[in-house]
């Protein structure tokens, strides 16, 4: 990053506006999850809060001035997509044994 | 003044928009492109706040990867045309109860907790910094990672297996 790209120190947005937007995307995410019948739909909305919480990092680095925390948004970026490999796997899986991936009609586990 | 601002709005109102597409729309396959409209935004933000490895990132494995693997699932578990694709929302108030009350409570912390206003000057290259913490100070996490996408891979590939 060639610093002087930005007038440096003089930001318009404070932390409370990006806060703020992630606050709002994960709301969103998790009415999809709460709301959602397919469990495709439900990953989507864990993806939507999962993409929250990467703002959050990224935007308390920048203003702390600490790199670590980008460090961490590698991290769960990783995580994520190794958590929508096996999930989709278990949904393919779901879908074979029982032909339908709503959720309300999985009850494999009721004794 | 710089176009930050401007940025910020805009890709806020993107965002939003289409994080709100994504839980709203009927059809699951136009879900999936509105998520990968909010994560390509979400890298708009990244690059805001001038982290662009994570930009990068975001776009190779969030809106390249994840969206391919759901197309994928969605392509193998669903028709893509007729009404099986349509998917129903149920509960939506206690949805919005749900919701609404983590963000009422999440925004009511945000708006009283101390936070800095400005962002201290960028003191070397952010990309640098990411790579050096990484093979430094969290390189066990980072070595754990690979254990962990190990782990990930023989457990989808164990779970899609084809029938015996």
């Amino acid at each position: 990053m060639p610093a002087g790209m930005l007038p440096v120190g003089t930001s318009a947005m404070p932390l409370h506006a990006y806060l703020t937007l992630a606050a709002t995307l994960f709301a969103i995410g998790l009415f999809g999850v709460v709301t959602r019948r397919n469990t495709i739909g439900i990953l989507l909305g864990i993806e939507l809060m999962l993409n929250a919480v990467n703002i959050n990092l990224v935007a308390f680095a920048r203003f702390n001035g600490d790199p670590a925390g980008m460090v961490f948004t590698v991290f769960t970026i990783c995580i994520t997509v190794a958590e929508v490999a096996v999930g989709l796997a278990l949904v393919i899986l779901i879908f074979r044994i029982r032909r339908t991936v709503i959720a309300d009609h999985l009850d494999l586990l009721r004794g | 003044m710089t176009l930050e601002p401007l940025a910020f709005w805009a890709l806020s109102a993107l965002l939003v928009g289409s994080a709100l597409a994504v839980v709203l729309t009927k059809n699951l396959f136009h879900s999936v492109l509105y998520l990968a409209l909010a994560l390509t935004g979400t890298a708009g933000i990244f690059l805001a706040l001038e982290a662009e490895f994570l930009a990068a990132v975001q776009l190779l494995l969030y809106a390249g990867g994840v969206v391919t693997i759901v197309v994928f699932a969605i392509v193998v578990t669903e028709r893509l045309v007729g009404e099986r694709i349509t998917q129903t929302s149920r509960q939506i108030v206690s949805g919005v109860v749900v919701a609404g009350g983590v963000l009422i409570g999440v925004l009511t912390f945000i708006a009283r907790a101390p936070l800095p206003a400005t962002r201290p000057p960028l003191v070397a290259d952010v990309t640098q910094a990411i790579g050096q913490l990484l093979f430094s100070r969290f390189v066990l996490p980072f070595e754990l990672l690979a254990v962990l996408f190990l782990a990930a891979l023989l457990g989808a590939t164990y779970f899609a297996r084809p029938d015996e």
